[in-house]
């Protein structure tokens, strides 16, 4: 079943922006986008394998004619569709990404425990 | 249709290197990777990298870099095996054993083992410090060898092609370099004597000695055993602390000779116009095939055989007929190219000669005896043509205009305008015609040079063809009535140049302004950081000030660099390299105190490594108080005015450099630009600040100042040009504001001032009446922008250490303010 680890407050993430935040599973990027909507990712960049994803610039991109949401690498600039995990530049690699929520202003990032 | 490859069945790739990559990636073009099994066995350590691209590693690029990408062919059923070769091929069994001794057996074996460096027999030619260049391990041991030898002059024996790489690996390595080349000129296989001539008068320039017509007869040791001294047939003694030998290739047989394949008179595997051997279940491409008669030694007919190859386990009968040998080669800043019959070896062929050796330039075109057909050409210094010329000598179309218009440089004979055919061959490396790239823009595939490489594959591996593409692409747009794309990307539909004439009339101030009123979606790496350089100017405001923060890069977000490992670099600001003693304490106490590497830059400043995002805010309190301030080596922005010590010490200066430079560096702070500015002042003539290779340099002389703009170092160094000569101070600092923001407000994103410099319609010239003149009728305006930036600076990092809202994003973890980085749970620092 799915925990959930409130992180912080809306406020504390800058729209088209993202924070780092301490989760059971480890570092996660918790992403805001311009309109207010929330994802959650591992903050591992699998290209570099720095703990770095946080760190990008949130943006849209259009796939086969619709506009997903990215967060590309502060590091080599891949980008990575935010409701997936898929890297947009390379379909083969993804990272991880978790369910997250705002109950009562508060930012909660979910985590899956394996004995549920 | 001949036959397929039956599925299920295994096909057995030796060697993986570039041409056996390529032949992965037909496969998987086809499906057959879908269908069979593909093992791949490579001899060298490392995945498929661009060999062509060798002598790239020495200038900045890493063996990740040079990587090809395997994405394409990366499948379940394609198996690849490194550092393991083959040393028996048994045709009759068909199997092959490696050198652990593993068996592999195989349906079909293509044999892609590439070439040798030819040792030439001569004494002391394995001795310690003697290398072969060829690979990615050759380069680091001859790196970690020379390194250790800085003192000690390098010696390249071979100027071809390979050679001169060696030789411009060796001069970044810093080695005093001598070239051995048994022919009288140099790249004898491309060149004729003219070009050489020109080509040596270039490279001698640049410092390298060389020998001419001469071959080596020794090579003796020294006291340690290892490379000391080489001798040439002439006599001339060399003394030597490191050999590179490239004199040539061999192709790598060694598998096919025991397994009884037909070998060729000189070496290589014989092969068909179906690139088999004499075994009909063996394949041989590349370096290691003797096609026709005829080892190639060059990337792009192996290219060619390696789709051959794809098409006929496919089941089309195509056949390899010989391939096209034209060649460019951008090395120690000279452009060289040569196409076709470059030496005129076509009976009754002609030669028209162009030759201007004050400024570095040869061009040569051989056509057939009626003038009306290209067969050939050599080019040195300028190959603009090279495309044109290629494609026209490949495809035997007929001239319509005279033919020294292809050779004369642009302005001095007509406009050649060459109306290709379609057959053309345009990109040689890929195979792809003129025609191809026209079908591509017409049926509306790409509209846009990316785009072309995209669905093409043109211009994808030397590059070489990129400016025709991108012509053939111009032309093929208008003629279809499309607009060519300025577009800066996906969101923002104009150029750079064009968005700042926008935000300035508009009076826009945030991205989002920007974007829904002219873009698309909500922004990339491309167009968000653009545009918060553009808005830095035309509104200025703390970088991380309200929506505007979410625009930088990450360097720009946590106003410092980003390294390889997520960790930063710091860099305080010391205006014209000046540094006090108490500053230097400050400096070294938070290295101290934070574990930081140093490392004195190359422009006279502290550059402190190994940061945590976290430590940022303390490390630059101590900084800060102890009166330092932001280096802006995280921004596109001014970096440094370096500076030599000038007349106030030196007995030669005739100007205060270090007054001016500081003068400059604390005027400028803070500028940002569409990419980064260096810039140096030198006291006198001898320009020990190197103020000549800046984005703007100044050098004094016995009546002021001359300025200089537009030079830089990097991947392609360039030498600034002088703008104006002998400027009393106040004037200096007005064309200096002047430059600066002109270039500002019109450059290309990313675009230094060199290239931008270059992009100008009428160059130097139409700067000088600009800056100098005020052609436009903007000299005051942008003055009066630049005064605005002076006047609203302040030091990034102390405005956010007195800003508690800007200091929250230097946090770790947002939910764990007592979890540093470095104290973090193992697996998430």
């Amino acid at each position: 079943m799915t925990e959930w680890t409130p992180v912080c407050r809306l406020d504390d993430i800058q729209r088209e922006r993202g924070v780092c935040a301490l989760v059971a599973d480890g570092a996660v990027a918790v992403v805001r986008t311009f309109d207010d909507e929330l994802y959650a990712m591992s903050q591992r960049d699998p290209f570099s394998g720095a703990m770095v994803l946080s760190r990008g610039i949130v943006g849209s991109r259009v796939i086969e004619g619709e506009t997903v949401p990215v967060l590309q690498s502060p590091m080599f600039k891949q980008a990575f569709d935010l409701t997936t995990g898929v890297c947009l530049d390379d379909p083969a690699v993804t990272v991880p990404v978790h369910p997250v929520r705002l109950r009562d202003g508060l930012v909660e990032v979910g985590t899956v425990s394996v004995d549920g | 249709m001949g036959e397929a490859l039956p599925r299920g069945d295994r096909i057995l790739v030796i060697g993986y290197g570039m041409v056996a990559h390529r032949l992965l990636q037909a496969l998987a073009a086809r499906g057959i990777t879908q269908r069979n099994d593909v093992v791949v066995i490579g001899g060298e350590t490392r995945p498929a990298y661009d060999r062509v691209q060798l002598s790239s590693a020495f200038a900045g690029a890493s063996a990740d870099e040079l990587t090809l990408d395997a994405a394409t062919y990366r499948s379940r059923r394609v198996r690849i095996a490194l550092g393991d070769p083959v040393v028996v091929l048994d045709p009759a069994a068909k199997v092959v054993r490696t050198r652990s001794g593993r068996v592999v057996s195989y349906d079909v074996c293509v044999l892609a083992t590439g070439a040798d460096p030819w040792l030439p027999p001569v004494s002391g030619i394995d001795l310690l410090g003697t290398h072969t260049y060829r690979t990615l391990d050759d380069l680091e041991s001859i790196a970690h060898w020379a390194r250790a030898r800085p003192d000690r002059p390098g010696v390249v024996v071979g100027g071809g092609l390979l050679g001169l790489e060696a030789a411009n690996a060796l001069r970044l390595l810093g080695l005093d370099t001598h070239v051995v080349e048994v022919a009288p000129h140099l790249l004898p296989a491309q060149l004729d004597v003219g070009g050489g001539a020109v080509l040596r008068r270039q490279i001698q320039a640049l410092g390298l000695t060389l020998h001419l017509g001469t071959s080596i007869e020794s090579i003796a040791p020294g006291d340690d055993g290892a490379v000391d001294v080489v001798r040439l047939a002439d006599g001339t003694t060399l003394d030597a602390g490191t050999v590179v030998v490239s004199a040539g290739v061999r192709p790598a047989d060694a598998l096919a000779r025991p397994a009884g394949l037909e070998i060729g008179e000189r070496g290589g595997i014989v092969t068909d116009n179906g690139c088999r051997t004499s075994d009909r279940d063996i394949y041989a491409i590349g370096d290691v095939a003797c096609a026709g008669g005829r080892c190639y030694g060059l990337v792009a007919p192996g290219y060619e055989m390696a789709e051959v190859v794809a098409a006929r386990l496919a089941g089309d009968e195509v056949t390899f007929d010989g391939a096209d040998t034209s060649t460019t080669l951008k090395l120690l800043g000279v452009d060289v190219a040569s196409v076709g019959d470059a030496h005129a070896s076509t009976p009754d062929s002609l030669e028209l000669v162009y030759a201007d050796p004050v400024a570095g330039r040869y061009a040569k075109l051989v056509t057939s005896g009626d003038g009306r057909q290209v067969l050939g050409a050599v080019l040195v210094g300028d190959i603009g043509q090279y495309g044109v010329i290629r494609a026209l000598a490949t495809s035997g179309g007929t001239l319509s205009g005279p033919p020294e218009d292809l050779v004369l440089p642009a302005g001095r004979g007509a406009a050649a305008d060459v109306v290709l055919p379609d057959v053309a061959g345009l990109c040689t490396c890929n195979n792809v015609s003129v025609g191809a790239v026209r079908a591509a823009v017409r049926d509306g595939e790409a509209d846009s040079v990316a785009g072309l490489k995209t669905c093409t594959n043109a211009g994808t591996t030397c590059g070489s063809c990129v400016p025709l593409l991108k012509k053939v692409l111009d032309v093929e747009l208008a003629a279809s009535g499309r607009e060519v794309s300025s577009a800066m990307c996906e969101h923002i539909p104009v150029s750079r140049q064009e968005i700042y004439s926008l935000i300035r009339l508009r009076g826009w101030s945030t991205y989002t302004e920007v974007v829904e009123s002219i873009g698309t979606g909500r922004g990339c790496d491309i167009c968000k950081p653009a545009i918060a350089s553009i808005l830095a100017t035309t509104a200025p405001a703390h970088a991380l000030e309200g929506e505007n923060a979410a625009l930088q890069d990450t360097n720009d977000h946590f106003l410092a660099n980003m390294q390889r490992d997520g960790t930063y670099s710091v860099v305080p600001r010391l205006p014209g390299g000046e540094v006090t003693p108490e500053k230097l304490r400050a400096i070294a106490g938070v290295a101290d105190d934070f574990g930081l590497y140093m490392k004195i830059t190359g422009a006279q400043r502290i550059d402190l490594f190994g940061a945590q995002l976290d430590e940022l805010p303390s490390i630059w309190r101590r900084l800060v108080d102890a009166g330092l301030e932001s280096g802006h080596a995280y921004g596109k922005a001014l970096r440094t005015v370096k500076s030599c010590v000038g007349d106030t010490w030196c007995r030669f200066g005739v100007q205060d450099s270090v007054g001016l430079a500081v003068a400059l560096e604390l005027r400028y702070r803070g500028l940002r630009a569409p990419h980064k500015l260096k810039s140096a002042v030198s006291g006198c003539a001898r320009e020990c600040a190197e103020a000549q290779g800046k984005d703007f340099g100044i050098v004094a002389t016995e009546k002021g100042w001359n300025l200089y703009v537009g030079g830089n170092g990097g991947f392609k160094p360039r030498h600034a040009q002088l703008l104006a000569t002998d400027l009393d101070t106040d004037t200096l600092v007005r064309y200096c504001d002047r430059f600066l923001m002109f270039y500002i407000r019109t450059a290309d994103r990313l675009q230094r001032t060199a290239p931008w410099l270059e992009s100008l319609d009428g160059g130097l010239d139409y700067l000088k009446s600009v800056v100098i003149d005020d052609r436009l009728g903007i000299a005051a305006e942008l003055e009066a922008d630049m005064a605005c930036h002076i006047a609203t600076y302040s030091d990034e990092w102390a405005d956010v250490l007195d800003d508690p809202l800007k200091l929250r994003r230097f946090a770790a973890f947002v939910n764990a303010p007592d979890v540093t980085a470095a104290n973090a749970p193992v697996g998430v620092q």
